[in-house]
């Protein structure tokens, strides 16, 4: 999870301001009667509300605002639930104080950018009477627009004019009408009607006695899921007039996202949340043994493989499978000298592997191998843990508390194939660690670092083994033997549909999973179709109250009382 | 003394207009003892933190073999010995997990703090006693907590109300420079004031966000209401510290704005925490002796502790599980230079409170800290007997200078006395085996 909101990092490639859309405020007044008409009172233990993400808080600035507005920040950490996804802490994390009092240092520092004079003429939309008056109407407008894209959907009247009070207010200290505006804006984006994605829901004409969700939360969902941010006006648009209720205008909505190249932002988002990349900005590594491990190399990594990822799978529209044996990828300068390859580009390059390289697919890639190693050598036991957990969705469990290392410790000698053996001589540990270590063992190619070695203390690496029953000889035929995996398919699904839910998945949802799995195979692994098949299916857009008897949502301190644990 | 009400004097300045005025300097706020702080006679606050380092200590060269006053200072143990007679150490008080699974460096941490043993997940289950310090005595000053972390992992946090919240930390000491004395700091002992026109209006619009709640929680279920309900009393907090920067602050003799620290960036390197820690440290006791917070917490470094030292690979939780006994001293070598320059540390930390006079004492004198870690012996991840220490007597609300040993007493009793010994009203604390109604009575005065 990155908390760090550093001066966000620009992307030049794609034009991210929403144009002021005229008459999309205009449905302001039908919203009003959706938003009394919602359910009264959910069961216990639904979950109905997300906090955005960093990213999301990120890009949904970008999209509103435009992508010179500067501002640094920290967000309260969103915790990875275990063996899950970080996206799932979204449902679960709330705002702490000091969370709260940067929300609302950051809106301010936004909003006073917002209105400076630089960004007024294209942000603010109109111009007051008197700058040092208040100006009801211009405010209006303002908030009007303003608030439709900040809060995703239209304002009632109502709260405009609670906006436009506000400001009011803040003017008659101030005598500033621009300082007003900021007070306002700056509260819209502390506001938790933008922090979080709270779940609005209407009768359902098709189910009598039912409820969906409204249009406006069913974008957000698209949104969020497929671009990583708010709705664009698009999105609101097909909110406001009613066809994101209908199947064609669902699959013309979801087409549009599926076909734009914003979807690249969902598809990376989906990716370093999968592979577990929020791990790599505390990653350290130890200087004098990996010198070529700088902070450039570092930074590089994770990118190398979303590059990869989506080369072949958004730009070629590949086989997901071979993200693990493909020899394209994309090098720098930093990563070269990981990989022992000249790099005269200074900017990114294509580069493919030959035919007879170990380097085949993103788990012969530095983030995967270099991320689940210690700061000074490889560990077999991380990369096999983590090629089980994250990629074939398959949970180790914890160690016991009382090991005894002494068999592993002396790491001087020989290989960690003999020292890892004594592990698994003992019954107590080899039940995992035979789990683990055959699979992470086949990469001890790639030190610590991610740099080819045919060698440790001077014995040659053994990278032999077998994956479940499919047996291999080195790195690239172990990345052969998880393109056939039949888990392979299941578990991208699996986590797909988690990262879409945006909170842990109950039991009942394993058909839904089962329903995903099987028509990505039958669309040959192309992960288009599969998020085609998530963003139109009716379990996304489920009303959390449907299921408001899963225990899934049950929160901590109820599930700790004596009672529900005896 | 005839109690001059400063109130009376700051009535009425508040129209946004700069004023200076020569306030009556502080002493003359102070009674004769010089234990109360200013114009209402308040008592010093009582101020409460945590201490915490990870992967626990040598037991045999740390718990001290004496027992009640005078203890002995094992090796582990010296650097506090400049101040064992205002620590209490404690020994024999365990986590009990009810069959729960012992989550390796998680449980240790998270029963001690919450009162229960965390599920799988590792999840606070609940409110971390820290937390309910904070919600009764952290009031009246600009920050409920302050939660730092030395070693550079920014998700190195133990506090938090349970439900999925911890508390954010700070892992760099520029940056929490900022925060203490940047934007929004007033200095108590500056002879000018005016109120920040800005901050006026600032205030006057968060009712707003507050206005949009009944309209959200008709959609919310029982969760999110809980969740909602935390962001509200986040809103208030931010409310009330724009209400204290409306008014003049009481001046504070001991709080003397100190110079921003260089910028550094720390990850694991220990030469580096410990820097970070010390100037953190210094930070600290300022914003405590500037009543910028009456409540912090301190992780120096992680649970399955990251630290490594300067050209150094290994780590010092590596260290614990892969290095050998050195039988003929009985301890892993290398691990135990980290454990000793751990206590290094707090040592250093104890004596930047204890080196601040206030009042009749010190900074430390008036305030409760709880230094734990979350393992008694690393390489086992045992979290009987946790090494748990308080410093400072709350203003003398509790007795310092003893080892208190326990016969496998839930750590609950002890996180109980400290809650009780600040004040908070509070009967009871933890669930489970870990539930207990007694306090340590021989502490408390």
């Amino acid at each position: 999870m990155k908390l760090a909101m550093a001066t966000m990092m620009k992307r030049k490639d794609v034009i991210r301001r929403i144009r002021w859309g005229v008459g999309v405020a205009a449905v302001a007044a039908s919203l009003a009667v959706v938003i009394a008409a919602a359910d009264p009172s959910p069961s216990a233990g639904t979950t109905s509300m997300r906090r955005l993400t960093d990213e999301q808080y990120r890009n949904a600035i970008t999209d509103i605002f435009g992508e010179d507005i500067q501002y640094a920040g920290r967000f309260d950490p969103v915790l990875r639930p275990t063996h899950g996804l970080q996206i799932q802490g979204v449902s679960q994390i709330a705002v702490s104080p000091a969370g709260f009092e940067q929300y609302d240092k950051v809106g301010r520092a936004i909003a006073a950018q917002v209105v400076d004079e630089r960004h007024r003429t294209l942000l603010v939309g109109c111009t007051p009477k008197s700058a040092t008056l208040p100006d009801d109407a211009c405010a209006a407008t303002f908030f009007q627009r303003t608030g439709e894209l900040v809060f995703r959907r239209p304002l009632k009247p109502a709260d405009v004019q609670l906006y436009v009070s506000a400001a009011r207010r803040a003017v008659a200290v101030t005598n500033n009408f621009y300082g007003g505006l900021v007070d306002g804006l700056g509260m819209m984006l502390a506001s938790p009607r933008f922090l979080f994605d709270v779940d609005v829901t209407q009768p359902d004409p098709a189910r009598p006695g039912a409820r969906r969700l409204d249009a406006y939360s069913k974008a957000a969902r698209l949104s969020f899921l497929l671009w990583n941010t708010t709705p664009d006006r698009g999105l609101l648009a097909a909110a406001a007039n009613g066809t994101l209720h209908t199947p064609a205008g669902l699959t013309q909505q979801v087409n549009r996202l599926l076909a734009s190249p914003r979807l690249e932002g969902g598809v990376r988002m989906f990716f370093s949340d999968m592979l577990g990349y929020d791990q790599i900005v505390d990653l350290s590594k130890d200087g004098v043994i990996y010198p070529q491990f700088t902070p450039n190399a570092k930074r590089d990594m994770p990118e190398q493989t979303l590059r990869t990822i989506v080369d072949l799978l958004i730009t070629n529209d590949g086989d997901y499978r071979d993200l693990f044996t493909t020899r394209r990828t994309f090098m720098t300068r930093a990563l070269g000298a990981i990989y022992h390859v000249p790099v005269s580009e200074h900017d990114w390059m294509p580069y493919e592997f030959p035919e007879d390289s170990p380097r085949a697919g993103i788990l012969s890639q530095p983030s995967f191998v270099a991320t689940f190693s210690p700061p000074g050598r490889s560990s077999p036991t991380l990369r096999g843990k983590a090629l089980r957990e994250l990629i074939l969705c398959q949970p180790v469990p914890d160690p016991p508390n009382n090991v005894d290392f002494s068999k592993v410790e002396n790491t001087a000698k020989g290989t960690v194939r003999e020292r890892l053996t004594g592990h698994r001589a003992n019954p107590a540990c080899a039940s995992c660690h035979r789990f683990m270590d055959p699979i992470g063992l086949s990469l001890e190619n790639f030190d610590g670092a991610g740099a080819y070695r045919s060698d440790e203390n001077g014995v040659a690496i053994d990278a032999s083994g077998d994956l479940d029953g499919s047996k291999f000889a080195d790195p690239a035929s172990l990345g052969q033997a998880v393109r056939n995996h039949p888990q392979l398919p299941v578990c991208l699904s699996k986590r797909l549909a988690e990262y879409a839910a945006r909170r842990p998945l109950d039991t009942g949802e394993a058909a839904w999973v089962k329903t995903l799995s099987t028509r990505f195979v039958e669309s040959n692994y192309r992960l288009r179709e599969l998020l085609r098949i998530v963003a139109t299916s009716d379990q996304f857009f489920e009303v959390s109250s449907s299921t408001a008897t899963s225990p899934r949502t049950t929160p901590s301190p109820t599930a700790t009382s004596p009672r529900e644990v005896k | 003394m005839n109690r001059i009400q400063r109130r009376t004097i700051l009535r009425g300045m508040f129209q946004g207009a700069a004023v200076a005025v020569a306030l009556p300097y502080l002493d003359c706020f102070l009674n004769t003892n010089g234990t109360l702080l200013a114009a209402e006679g308040a008592p010093l606050p009582v101020r409460f933190g945590t201490w915490f380092w990870g992967l626990g200590v040598n037991p045999t060269r740390f718990f001290p073999t004496k027992i009640g006053k005078g203890y002995d200072l094992p090796s582990e143990l010296s650097p506090i010995a400049k101040y064992r007679d205002k620590v209490n150490v404690f020994s024999g008080f365990d986590c009990l997990t009810d069959g729960k699974p012992v989550i390796p460096h998680g449980t240790g941490s998270t029963t001690f703090r919450s009162g229960t043993a965390p599920g799988t997940g590792g999840a606070l289950p609940g409110a971390t006693f820290d937390n309910i310090i904070a919600d009764a005595i952290g009031t009246g000053t600009r920050f409920k907590t302050l939660d730092i972390s030395a070693i550079g992992d920014r998700n190195n946090s133990l506090s938090g109300q349970g439900a999925g919240q911890m508390n954010p930390v700070e892992t760099s000491a520029s940056r929490f420079y900022q925060r203490i004395f940047g934007d929004g700091f007033i200095d108590p002992n500056a002879a000018a004031f005016a109120p920040d026109p800005k901050i006026m209006s600032h205030k006057s619009v968060l009712s707003v966000v507050g206005e949009e709640r009944k309209a959200l929680e008709r959609s919310l279920g029982v969760a999110d209401r809980a969740r909602l309900d935390q962001y509200f009393t986040a809103v208030r907090q931010v409310e009330g510290q724009l209400t204290m920067q409306l008014q003049k602050p009481e001046p504070l003799v001991a709080c003397k704005v100190p110079q921003p620290p260089k910028e550094m960036e720390v990850q694991t390197v220990l030469e580096d925490v410990l820097l970070n820690h010390e100037m953190m440290a210094h930070l600290l006791a300022m914003a405590l002796a500037c009543n910028q917070t009456k409540v912090f917490n301190v992780a120096f470094s992680n649970g399955a502790s990251s630290l490594t030292r300067r050209g150094s690979s290994t780590t010092h939780h590596q260290l614990t599980h892969d290095e050998v006994v050195d039988p003929r001293l009985g301890y892993q070598p290398e691990a135990t230079k980290f454990v000793e320059a751990l206590m290094g540390a707090w040592g250093t930390f104890l004596g930047i409170l204890d080196g601040m006079p206030e009042g009749d004492g010190t900074l430390l004198d008036h305030m409760l800290v709880v230094a734990h870690s979350e393992t008694e012996y690393a390489k086992n991840h045992t979290v009987t007997n946790l090494p748990i220490m308080l410093a400072g007597s709350a203003g003398g609300r509790i007795r310092t200078g003893m080892h208190v040993s326990a016969k496998r007493e839930p750590v609950s009793r002890v996180a109980l006395t400290a809650m009780q010994a600040v004040g908070v009203q509070v009967e009871s604390f933890g669930t489970l085996s870990m539930q207990t109604k007694k306090p340590i009575g021989e502490l408390l005065v």
